[in-house]
């Protein structure tokens, strides 16, 4: 079915398209999904430990950015910001924007997960003298990330998908490569196969370190041993 | 060494303490029994302020405090000085037998590792479990998990130890195990506030018995008098059931 020249298209692209993906696609997921993990510990936390108008502004956040389209953040901050004189980056403000929507969906995930660590943890370390920050960091936190990892696997795998929509504030990432090949080649249906097909290598890889990194985290549950 | 008085605490409309004077000397061992609902666990709690009490005054060492309205930092250095063994064990998931002992001492007591570690392996090996230190609780029986927080417990040398209901979620067997635990923590001077059911533990074992019933304190006594020759119609009544 496949031609010689089809073929070739297909090899030559594959490193064209590849490329972005390990110098734009892979950084931005790693460094706005680091971010994203600080903010939603925080978020979470002040939620989980009552502190008043943190929670506030925390559940604000939270409906905010679980509540509108992504890519109309990303618009906002990339086409709409400079008419306030603010003008940042397509990288950074993929980055920003990939941060803060992402950290709202991983706080909800992270406070579910404390909250299902059971009292008695809480009260334990209070009867051992311990305050409620030593607690929190050393017993609760550790426990709701165990429950956590899952969930928030998924969500990086979600993610790394997304930033195909960086393309569209100028990131030159993987997606907005293909796109441009395929308007020199006019192959649209084997080049977007291939960008999928590379989004589903990275998303194997990321299940392949999921699965590693469960293991690691469960030597206290019963999970460990198996 | 610990003198209460006027404890009031109510979960709403619920009144569940009505009003609960006690005093404890060192070295007492002092059973609390009473039916389910009398509000035994209650009181223990607000001992060591796992619940606020709404009224009351407490005697801790010489030094006074009102209850309701005590500051953060006065609990803990209270907490400090006692230590609490929970039905359910409480043991912290996510550390070895071992590290569940050291962080009170490590973490909250700031003692430095190797003598923590030194003083764990001694409450460890106290309780029976010298070969279990760096196993996780989910690797260990109930009795045995419920050693680990009894060692957990006098490693912190405590002045007083509370216990609620230790024994309630072992069978009879893992039961024994932790009893002859006390019992040994009881011979050796142990100041201890004993919620329980084992009425074999408070007539052989506890110098004191407290019984409550609805939010007050029915009868207290010396144990032998206690069980020997009960005044109340209502403590009769309750030892009945256990004489049959």
């Amino acid at each position: 079915m496949m031609d010689g020249r089809l073929w070739s298209l297909f090899a030559d692209s594959f490193w064209k398209i590849l490329l972005p993906g390990l110098t734009m696609t892979i950084p931005l997921t790693v460094i706005a999904f680091s971010f994203a993990l600080i903010i939603a510990v925080c978020v979470a936390l002040v939620q989980f430990a009552n502190v008043k108008v943190l929670k506030q502004i925390a559940r604000l956040y939270i409906w905010v950015f679980r509540g509108t389209p992504l890519l109309v953040q990303l618009f906002v901050v990339f086409y709409g910001l400079p008419n306030l004189g603010i003008l940042i980056e397509p990288f950074p403000a993929a980055v920003l924007v990939f941060s803060l929507n992402e950290g709202a969906y991983c706080a909800e995930t992270i406070r579910a997960a404390l909250e299902a660590v059971p009292t008695g943890q809480l009260e334990a370390g209070y009867c051992a003298g311990m305050t409620y920050l030593q607690i929190i960091r050393r017993i609760i936190l550790p426990q709701a990330m165990r429950t956590a990892f899952p969930p928030l696997s998924n969500s990086l795998i979600a993610m790394v998908k997304d930033t195909s929509l960086a393309a569209n504030i100028t990131v030159t990432e993987m997606f907005m490569v293909t796109q441009r090949i395929v308007a020199r080649t006019y192959e649209p249906l084997l080049l977007y196969i291939e960008v999928g097909l590379i989004y589903l290598l990275f998303s194997t890889l990321l299940t392949c370190l999921q699965r590693a990194g469960e293991k690691r985290l469960s030597s206290h549950t019963k999970k460990g041993d198996e | 060494m610990l003198e209460i008085n006027g404890i009031k605490k109510s979960f709403g409309t619920l009144e569940v303490l009505r009003g609960i004077d006690l005093h404890v000397d060192q070295g007492d061992v002092v059973a609390i029994l009473g039916p389910s609902g009398s509000g035994k666990t209650t009181l223990l709690r607000c001992l060591n302020f796992l619940e606020a009490s709404d009224a009351g005054t407490m005697v801790f060492d010489g030094e006074s405090f009102q209850m309701k309205g005590i500051s953060k930092k006065e609990i803990r250095s209270l907490r400090k000085k006692t230590a609490f063994v929970f039905q359910n064990y409480n043991l912290f998931l996510n550390k070895t037998a071992i590290q569940n002992v050291m962080e009170g001492l490590v973490i909250a007591r700031k003692i430095p590792k190797e003598e923590a570690q030194k003083t764990a392996q001694r409450a460890l090996d106290k309780v029976g479990l010298s070969d279990r230190y760096d196993y996780y609780p989910y690797q260990l029986s109930g009795g045995q998990q419920q050693r680990v927080a009894i060692a957990r417990a006098i490693a912190t040398d405590p002045e007083i130890i509370y216990f609620d209901e230790p024994t309630s979620a072992l069978d009879p067997e893992l039961t024994g195990e932790v009893l002859s635990v006390m019992r040994q923590l009881a011979d050796e001077g142990m100041t201890m506030l004993v919620v329980t059911h084992e009425m074999s533990f408070a007539r052989n074992v506890s110098s004191h018995v407290i019984f409550m019933e609805d939010g007050v304190i029915v009868e207290q006594a010396v144990a032998k008098e206690f069980f020997a020759a009960p005044k109340e119609e209502r403590t009769k009544a309750f030892l009945a059931n256990f004489n049959q």
